[in-house]
């Protein structure tokens, strides 16, 4: 592996810290739906903790995306400024939330992958992707303490708590095969030793999910065809078209304003 | 001398426990959970510390409408941290009234009830960005100014309560003038969305004092005991005075005709706010009373299964823990 991170295709780099950014903004927007409205007041303090955590890294990795492509774009152009299209989340972050269990179950499944991302990005040949990873790391092995102690509790609570954990498992699996599937972005920074390859942390992502889904009692659905992808190349679902609208509307209805 | 003022709500509370009560709360003493207090200081307090975590969960509401439509990363983080202080502030309150003997759960259910209330200033919508500026401001500002005075409260968890909170009150009510400034100075449009937010949530916030102490049924009792420290026109004063230079330094226009300064009590003169909408907003009637109510009450029944879920594993798990000890 060339391990020279300066050689690297500076719009392969552009597009996966997008790619990073991306599903912490639109995780994190789909989150914070949630403020005022939890189960139980100490839920409320966490999801909006999350979803400020969230916010803070699409700031960090969105603000370097910015300086590599050198156009002058800061983090607020990308994240208010690009339609759908130009978009490179993962579609798991882009659901509905759904009730409080699916909310938990995809933050869940997506913690497990971003948390292992994290933990092999602090080794990044490129220094400034190993301090964002550096810093987000610590707050998302809280999230996903947080979330796979939540997944164990309601799936092993009661009946209807277990069916509700075992029906968003379900509803969510088949998104969760799109963060692993390699393309030649993801490729380009294995090969320059920025990221990890995926099917090492898709590995890594097995261990720790069926872990938790054997102590949360729920079952493990077959690994089967990954047909939700496309999201990391800017084909999504119909849900982020509205996300943006909502998220973007001060900017695109003032253009130009300060706020 | 005050005792001969308190009506005792439980015939064995006797003229002599009422007194030294009363003499330990001139001295300056707080009072702790564990200790003796009159029925009637428990539950004053209860109503006043529960209404005030009620207002801190509702209050969550009308900025969480603005949360997904921040209009830039910054503002949303700011906005979701003070969303996030306020759940914490009702955290904090239910905790000092759970030292009163009344359990979370029970003042929950007194609010979906509507047995209890919450700040009627949250009844009202939030309509434009600026509102996240006018609500900070003038909310927080007005909350402030309520509170403050209230670290100084008798009973113990209550003022400790409002230390801490009061802290990040003045943190918020900093960044809300920070939205308005930003607002104040922008563009045309942005300028018209500012004053439209002080237009409607001026009287709302002089509201947020409570009617002129005249009409205040509890006020006496609740200065002896030291539940209360000012009077509502007092705390309402002190607000106008320092919140109109505010607005004049933002170039926006307080929407009062009759607003003035006056030389002789160097405090501006002005208008009161409609007390018959503020006692509609009380009853229920107010804009947003059924949308907010409502999103609690759903919060709530929504959360059932969930709560119940966490407390099964608990009960397993003590089970399991018992069983292993056992063996
Ligand atoms: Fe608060
Ligand atoms: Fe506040």
């Amino acid at each position: 592996m060339a391990l020279d991170a300066t050689q690297v295709d500076q719009k392969a780099l552009f597009d996966w810290l997008c790619r990073m950014g991306d599903n912490a903004l639109i995780l994190g927007h789909r989150t914070s739906e949630w403020c005022g409205h939890g189960p139980v007041l100490e839920e409320d303090i966490a999801l909006a903790n999350t979803a400020l955590d969230l916010i803070g890294h699409t700031q960090m990795w969105l603000g370097l995306a910015g300086e590599v492509e050198g156009a002058g774009r800061t983090a607020d152009n990308l994240a208010y400024l690009r339609d759908a299209m130009q978009f490179r989340n993962v579609k798991l972050v882009e659901l509905p939330n759904g009730d409080i269990g699916q909310t938990i179950m995809r933050e869940f499944l997506f913690d497990a992958f971003h948390f292992e991302m994290l933990t092999a990005l602090v080794a990044s040949a490129d220094a400034r992707v190993a301090e964002i990873a550096a810093k987000a790391l610590k707050e998302v092995a809280y999230q996903f303490d947080r979330s796979s102690d939540l997944v164990v509790r309601l799936g092993d609570g009661t009946a209807e708590s277990h069916d509700r954990m075992q029906a968003a498992l379900e509803h969510f699996w088949p998104y969760t095969g799109e963060m692993f599937v390699a393309d030649a972005v993801d490729e380009a920074m294995a090969q320059a030793g920025i990221a990890p390859a995926l099917s090492e942390i898709e590995s890594r992502w097995d261990t720790l999910v069926s872990e938790t889904l054997a102590e949360a009692t729920l079952v493990c659905p077959e690994r089967r065809a990954d047909v939700h992808t496309g999201g990391k190349q800017g084909r999504h679902t119909e849900h982020l078209g509205y996300i943006l609208a909502e998220m973007q509307f001060l900017q695109r209805a003032y253009p130009g304003a300060e706020w | 001398m005050y005792a001969q003022m308190i009506k005792s709500e439980k015939s064995n509370e006797t003229p002599e426990e009422l007194a030294a009560f009363q003499a330990r709360i001139d001295r300056g003493e707080r009072i702790e959970p564990k200790e003796w207090m009159p029925e009637g200081y428990r539950k004053t307090l209860i109503r006043q510390i529960g209404q005030h975590a009620h207002s801190e969960i509702v209050g969550q509401l009308p900025e969480g409408n603005w949360v997904t439509r921040a209009p830039t990363l910054e503002r949303k983080a700011i906005l979701l941290a003070k969303v996030q202080d306020e759940a914490g502030h009702g955290l904090y309150l239910y905790s000092a009234c759970e030292t009163l003997g009344v359990s979370r759960d029970e003042l929950f259910e007194k609010l979906h009830s509507g047995a209890m209330k919450y700040s009627s200033i949250f009844n009202y919508p939030t309509l434009t960005w600026a509102d996240m500026g006018a609500v900070g401001w003038l909310v927080d500002g007005a909350a402030i100014m309520n509170q403050v005075p209230l670290q100084r409260t008798s009973y113990g968890p209550y003022a400790r309560a409002m230390i801490r909170i009061c802290k990040e009150e003045s943190f918020h009510q900093r960044q809300g003038y920070s939205v308005m400034m930003k607002m104040a100075q922008g563009t045309e449009a942005q300028k018209a969305m500012a004053q439209d937010a002080l237009n409607r949530f001026w009287y709302p916030a002089l509201m947020m004092f409570g009617p002129s102490d005249a009409e205040s049924v509890h006020s006496e009792q609740n200065m002896a005991w030291k539940i209360k420290i000012n009077s509502n026109d007092e705390l309402r004063q002190r607000f106008v005075n320092e919140t109109v230079p505010q607005a004049h330094y933002l170039g926006l226009t307080v929407p009062d005709e009759n607003l003035k300064f006056n030389e002789e009590t160097g405090n501006w003169d002005f208008s009161q706010p409609d007390w018959t909408e503020f006692f509609e907003v009380l009853k229920g009637n107010g804009p947003c009373n059924e949308e907010r109510l409502g999103a609690r009450r759903k919060a709530w029944d929504d959360g059932e299964w969930f709560r119940d879920g966490l407390s099964a594993y608990a009960e397993k798990s003590a089970a399991r823990r018992a069983a292993v000890a056992a063996e």
